[in-house]
């Protein structure tokens, strides 16, 4: 059983979604984590100056967008589905739609489609107005345990 | 006196400075310029614990990784730029063909195979130092002449290729 299914489990108890992001390092530098206060699960990348691409414009770098919309995918998965495994990400594609600035970036996840071993998943990221996205992503994910870590 | 932006390592050096001057992600996820070109550009991720999607495991989360090819993708159309103009990225496919080793740098190349007036189109394989076996394939493309002024990274084309290929 992975750290992060067993926190999934004690979140599930408390509630408190933000814990998942706990468990997984690279979540934690980035200060990117899962809320639910409006009773729906978004995730918010904290504004901080590491996360600039750009220091012209200024802008947030580009990778960081696909990185949060990717975590995005993942938190809506341990808690929207009945996932028993970690998701494990095939393949995302990203599109760039504004250039994003210097403060937090939210992003909600949707699936697109559920199958048995592969789910696809459609996620969205904005600013201060969602109907003005900076960036959305496709992304595909195992969510079966039966094939090796090895072959994803 | 030899302009000393026709010695390889310095001029490497130099882009170094730009990049990670201009880029802080780029700075903070500690990313190395390996190689600059025309076309083609090379940089290298070392492994850190901070950057680690699955702790069980030790495997680099695949943020990371985005940056890094992204970044990469982005050198490879700067090079090619003979009149330095601000580019942005209009989308990026990423394919996650095999875990990355724990420990393990990544190295990433990309070749900015087409560019036309308004988009770059570019590639990329994320891999342990063996291009036969990658970790990560990109896809990604760019529009030219986006909005705000040329960044220092973006002018390599203009700036210094030029004398990368003097005979």
């Amino acid at each position: 059983m992975s750290t992060l299914l067993e926190r999934l489990a004690e979140v599930r108890k408390s509630g408190d979604v933000a814990r998942l992001a706990e468990a997984i390092p690279y979540a934690r530098w980035m200060r990117i984590a899962p809320e639910n206060g409006t009773g729906e699960l978004l995730t918010r990348m904290r504004y901080h100056d590491d996360l600039i691409g750009n220091t012209f414009l200024p802008a947030i770098h580009g990778g960081t967008l696909g990185a949060m919309l990717e975590m995005a995918a993942i938190f809506h998965l341990l808690w929207e589905t009945e996932t028993e495994t970690v998701p494990k990400i095939v393949n995302i594609t990203v599109d760039y739609l504004r250039s994003a600035r210097p403060v937090d970036v939210i992003a909600s996840a949707k699936v697109t489609k559920q199958g048995r071993r592969m789910v696809n998943v459609f996620a969205e990221a904005w600013q201060d107005d969602r109907s003005k996205p900076v960036a959305t992503a496709n992304a595909h994910f195992l969510v079966t345990s039966a094939d090796e870590p090895s072959a994803l | 006196m030899a302009n000393p932006l026709a010695d390889r390592e310095q001029r490497l050096a130099l882009f170094q400075m730009w990049f990670s001057d201009t880029i802080p992600h780029s700075k903070a996820l500690g990313i190395k310029i390996v190689d600059a070109r025309r076309g083609f550009a090379s940089m290298r991720l070392d492994w850190r614990e901070e950057l680690v999607g699955n702790p069980e495991t030790g495997v680099l989360a695949g943020g990371p990784l985005t940056a890094l090819l992204d970044g990469c993708c982005g050198m490879s159309v700067a090079t090619l730029l003979k009149e330095p103009k601000p580019f942005a990225t209009l989308d990026l496919r990423i394919d996650y063909v095999k875990p990355a080793t724990p420990g393990r740098a990544v190295i990433a190349e990309a070749e900015c195979y087409r560019i036309t007036h308004s988009v770059a189109f570019t590639r990329a394989f994320a891999h342990h130092g063996d291009a036969k076996d990658p970790i990560a394939a990109a896809a990604g493309t760019f529009m030219l002449g986006t909005k705000g002024e040329v960044t220092r990274p973006q002018s390599i084309g203009g700036e210094a290729m030029g004398l990368a290929i003097k005979p």
